[in-house]
């Protein structure tokens, strides 16, 4: 036992503790400053915002330490068991959950709430990688995708009936992980593809854009003579991309809601509408740009501290980091994310269990999604989509979700050389 | 395959890196090359609040207030904060029907339900009392206060002039000013502006996004107090003023008093005039057109901006300079000869002083004749542009025809003919004395401005100079008084004293001796020295008399002109005048039987017509 222990404290990834530990403390450190009010100066009120996140990331070193010293077989061997209990969870808060921001995924209990989705996304990432590491399994199996595209479907089309788009979204990026896995590239082309398509046809006069998609298909297909490029191949991509153009418009008039397509045109800049959706956006890019490069400092902020900014503890929580830390402070965060994820995917690579390597591939495409969209969101890249910045952004069940995501692969690679 | 999918880790790590690299250039834009975004963070969370100096006070020459400011009280209202409204006591307080608490409230919420707008503009205090006693009944109402000028004697509307709201052109012009701020828009308010505003502070607080007040910015490192304005201390005799006032209350024209030694104005009335009271606050808008569009042009200020015949009160001037020039002396004598130009019945003059006191048309027909008819001594010739441009120097000196630099914003410079004015109204330079003599009567081109014969009542007073009329002697702080050093200056005539004597005999004959035009300005005990006039013009006479008293060491000069008084210089004006050196000099009237005819007196007949004809009969 004695052994094992201290096999453990050698082989925790302490550089990951450690980065996790920063972004916490810049987290609290930021929602202490947005909602900082004269009034309320002392940092364990728990009436205040900054004084429940301090509650929130004592509850979650608590749960990153029981998961540390527990067994950690244990994830691996009751995945599908969580998996099962948080689909059941989703379906429940449909039933009885109570709706905030006509998002309905909250279990209130008295004053806290409980957000299952959030925590759907680790349990959804322990099924991925318990299929995905059984024997005989490979990406080139239909019947292998078909399972893996099942266990993240079934979740996200749950949290896309709470009506938390944003949310839904985040599952998409677990392709990423199949590709890892063996899925073919050309999907993920693929997808790029029709992800532009999608924009360019939002942009561009439909016609107008099926005429330069056919002159685009000659191009490529008299390029790629010599190689004997079928011309009926490349007809008949040109036909798809064609309908797919023309099926935008009705998916994007039928499928979307008018606040979504709203965000999306502001982004595009076919609406301006500076007091309505436009609003959120353009006051986060006034904070973080008034930040300048050395930022405006700690608690000096005018914008988040004084509401221009709306959600500045939540989901606009980078503007306050923004806005008082300036460029420096913003690429400094930027940085320990991206050190983070090149950091967990080398982990991943070093596992010997595939369970372990998949799960950490899960781990590090969540907080990649998450963190793509909502920096994008905030600089306005990307149409507003309400979702978390990890270990940062104020709330329990989004920073307990995470912290218990990323420490069961800290568990799982502290232990990578007794695992098989 | 096992290694090749391993390498696919690459590209993960290269779609991270990308997108990471592509929100840190983006940032770099936003934050670093953009600096857009921190004025937009300053717009939305600065408020910079200015603080408004008071205004300077106006006080008369001996102490007494003429303007000084009033609080009046805006309610304001914050329409989020209403609760509970007792909407019918309000709208009785205010003194509003329920309509317009309606429509008033509409306006205040589509402005803002969290930043206050006035709900009723410029209660006065007396209002407002009853109204503060119960404000605490209605939340989300408070008071601000505010100030406005007010003149509690009513007076001297022509000199204060008014305060009044600024313009776009003025905003440009002078970026000092901003929309909603104050301005003097005549008179010395306007003249004297820049001393009476103060200088504006400015506040910067921080504000949320609902406009909320959050505290000062930076502890108020960049605030600025206000500086208060500065007080004038006028050289205007309020007494004098409201007496002047009264004796004009009935009349068209303008009475300027000056005190000879030091050119301080003591009384500037131009008639009818009007209650400075009525261009301030809410009620400025109605009442300035009703004063716009009176026939009798109560806004015109006569004193400074109506350039009249002088009439006969010009013969003096032209004796001076004729004897200046040489072309007469003191003992000269012209007979009387209805011949040249009409004339009333009296002994032909034999000296100048008797053809001041008798006014003799012809007399001065000659005179003006002897100036004009000169040899140019580059010539040779007898040339009358050469005369009547020196002619013109001289008459400049006496401060005519120019403007005198009177300490208020507008004023008229008067006319005196010059060669080019005549070449011009006469093409082809066809002119010569015959068809400009009208000048020597003071009738024909010649246009002065009252301001000037007072002044010119002074310098004949001085025997010979005058200090620049003035209205302010004094400006700053209660205690810290500095004199306007800006009128100091002796201008002087350069026309000997002596003959200047002549003038002050002349003067004093006038109003004194049998034969003179002016007797009724006669007193006992003061030596008052006058001269009248009666302008012609295609209307009834310009009644017209300049005086100054008492003979030795004069105390005040006047002029006094009232428009179309149908009878002359000695019938109207210059009882109005003598009432006045009584008043100024023994501080009450005691001919109270003459006073009470002069006031009630309401001579002035069909309005003014703006054209003078060139021929005249004198006094």
């Amino acid at each position: 036992m004695e052994r094992r222990e201290r096999g453990l404290l050698e082989n925790i990834d302490w550089t990951t503790i450690l980065t996790y530990l920063a972004l916490v403390l810049i987290g609290w450190i930021s929602i202490y400053s947005a909602v900082y009010d004269e009034a309320h100066k002392s940092i364990l009120d728990l009436d205040a915002r900054y004084g429940k996140q301090l509650i929130w990331i004592g509850v979650s070193l608590l749960i990153a330490l029981f998961i540390l010293v527990i067994d950690p077989k244990f994830f691996s061997q009751t995945s599908y068991l969580w998996y099962g209990i948080f689909i059941v969870m989703l379906l429940a808060v449909l039933a009885i959950g109570s709706e905030t921001k006509g998002a309905k995924s909250w279990f209130g209990v008295g004053d806290f709430g409980i957000q299952p989705s959030e925590f759907a996304k680790a349990t959804t990432a322990l099924a991925l990688a318990k299929i995905l590491s059984g024997i005989d399994v490979d990406m080139k199996n239909l019947k292998t995708k078909f399972a893996a595209i099942t266990i993240v479907a079934i979740p996200m089309l749950l949290v896309l009936l709470q009506n938390d788009t944003g949310s839904a979204l985040v599952f998409l990026v677990f392709v990423l992980v199949l590709f890892r896995e063996g899925l073919s590239l050309s999907v993920l082309i693929f997808g790029a593809a029709m992800a532009i398509l999608f924009v360019l046809s939002l942009v561009i006069n439909p016609y107008v854009l099926i005429s330069i998609l056919f002159v685009v298909t000659i191009v490529i297909w008299q390029l790629n003579r010599r190689r004997k490029l079928s011309i009926w191949l490349c007809l008949g991509l040109f036909v798809f991309a064609a309908g797919v153009v023309l099926s935008v418009e009705y998916v994007y008039d039928n499928a979307l809601e008018s606040h979504q397509k709203d965000r999306i045109e502001v982004l595009l800049g076919q609406k301006s509408d500076p007091k309505g959706v436009e609003y959120n956006v353009n006051q986060s890019k006034i904070a973080i740009g008034s930040g300048g490069f050395f930022g405006k400092g700690f608690l000096k902020g005018t914008q988040t501290k004084y509401n221009f900014v709306p959600e500045q503890d939540t989901d606009f929580i980078f503007c306050t980091i923004g806005e008082e830390w300036g460029f420096v402070g913003s690429v400094f965060v930027i940085g320990l994310y991206l050190y983070l994820m090149i950091r967990l995917i080398k982990m991943a690579e070093r596992q010997r269990s595939k369970f372990s390597r998949v799960y950490g591939y899960c781990v590090t495409s969540i907080l990649f999604a998450h963190f793509t969209v909502n920096i994008g969101m905030t600089i306005g890249l990307l149409p507003v989509i309400g979702i978390p910045l990890p270990f940062i952004s104020y709330g329990g069940s989004s920073l307990m979700a995470f912290t218990l995501l990323l420490f069961i692969f800290v568990r799982q690679d502290a232990s990578r050389m007794d695992l098989v | 395959m096992k290694n090749t999918l391993s390498s696919r880790r690459f590209i993960l790590m290269g779609i991270f890196i990308t997108v990471g690299i592509i929100y840190v250039i983006r940032l770099l834009f936003l934050q670093v090359f953009d600096d857009s975004y921190a004025q937009l963070a300053n717009r939305n969370a600065l408020r910079f609040v200015t603080q408004y100096p008071a205004r300077g006070l106006i006080y008369d020459r001996n102490g007494e207030l003429l303007v000084y400011n009033e609080l009046v009280y805006d309610l304001m209202v914050i329409p989020r904060q209403v609760k509970n409204l007792d909407t019918a006591l309000l709208c009785q307080l205010v003194g509003i029907d329920k309509e317009q608490f309606l429509t008033r409230m509409k306006k205040a919420v589509t402005y803002s339900t969290y930043a206050p707008s006035s709900f009723e503009k410029q209660i006065s205090k007396e209002d407002f009392g009853p109204i503060q006693e119960k404000l605490y009944m209605f939340p989300g109402f408070y008071a601000q206060s505010r100030t406005l000028r007010y003149y509690p004697h009513s007076v001297a509307s022509h000199v204060l002039g008014y305060v009044g709201e600024v313009n776009e052109n003025m905003i440009k012009k002078n970026p000092y000013y901003k929309k909603g701020d104050y301005i003097g828009m005549s008179g010395m308010e306007k003249y004297y502006e820049e001393l009476l505003r103060g200088t504006k502070g400015s506040k910067i607080t921080l504000v949320d996004v609902h406009n909320r007040e959050k505290g000062s910015f930076q502890n108020g490192k960049y605030d600025t107090a206000s500086i208060a304005g500065s007080n004038l201390y006028s050289s205007i005799d309020l007494q004098l003023q409201l007496y002047a006032e009264k004796l004009m209350a009935n009349k068209r024209g303008s009475i300027v008093a000056i005190e000879p030694s030091t050119g301080e104005i003591l009384c500037f009335v131009s008639a009818p005039f009007y209650d400075p009271n009525m261009l301030v606050g809410r009620v400025r808008g109605n009442n300035y057109m009703k004063l716009l569009n009176d026939i009798s042009k109560p806004l015109f200020n006569r004193a400074l901006m109506a350039e009249y015949p002088p009439g006969s009160i010009f013969k003096v001037a032209q004796a001076m300079i004729a004897l200046d020039m040489g072309v007469i002396y003191p003992d000269t004598g012209f007979p009387c000869d209805k011949s040249l130009v009409g004339c009333h019945n009296h002994p032909s003059a034999s000296n100048v002083r008797d053809a001041i006191k008798m006014s003799c048309n012809p007399y001065f027909y000659r005179v003006y004749q002897k100036i004009i008819q000169q040899k140019d001594p580059t010539t040779q010739k007898v040339e009358s542009k050469y005369g009547l441009s020196i002619w013109d120097e001289a008459m400049y000196k006496l401060g005519f025809g120019k403007r005198l630099g009177i300490d208020l914003p507008d004023s008229k410079s008067g006319f005196i003919p010059d060669t080019s004015f005549y070449n011009r109204y006469y093409k082809g330079g066809g002119w010569n004395f015959f068809t400009i003599y009208s000048n020597s009567i003071g009738q024909g081109e010649v246009g002065v401005i009252p301001l000037q014969m007072a002044n010119f009542a002074a310098i004949v007073a001085n025997r010979g100079w005058y200090i620049i009329p003035h209205l302010v002697r004094y400006y700053g702080d209660e205690n810290l008084k500095k004199r306007n050093t800006q009128y100091v200056k002796k201008n002087f005539s350069m026309i000997p004293r002596e003959y200047w004597n002549l003038a002050v005999e002349g003067m004093w004959g006038v109003v004194n001796e049998g034969g003179g035009t002016a007797r009724r300005a006669r007193m006992d005990d003061i030596a008052v020295c006058g001269k009248t006039g009666t302008a012609q013009n295609v209307g009834a006479d310009h009644s017209v008399f300049i005086c100054f008293a008492p003979k030795d060491n004069p105390k005040i000069a006047i002029s006094v002109y009232v428009e179309n008084a149908a009878g002359g210089g000695g019938t109207w004006a210059a009882p109005i005048a003598s009432l006045l050196v009584e008043k100024y000099i023994k501080g009450e009237v005691l001919r109270k039987e003459m006073e009470e005819t002069y006031i009630n007196a309401a001579p002035c007949q069909s309005l003014p017509l703006r054209r003078y004809v060139q021929k005249s009969e004198s006094d």
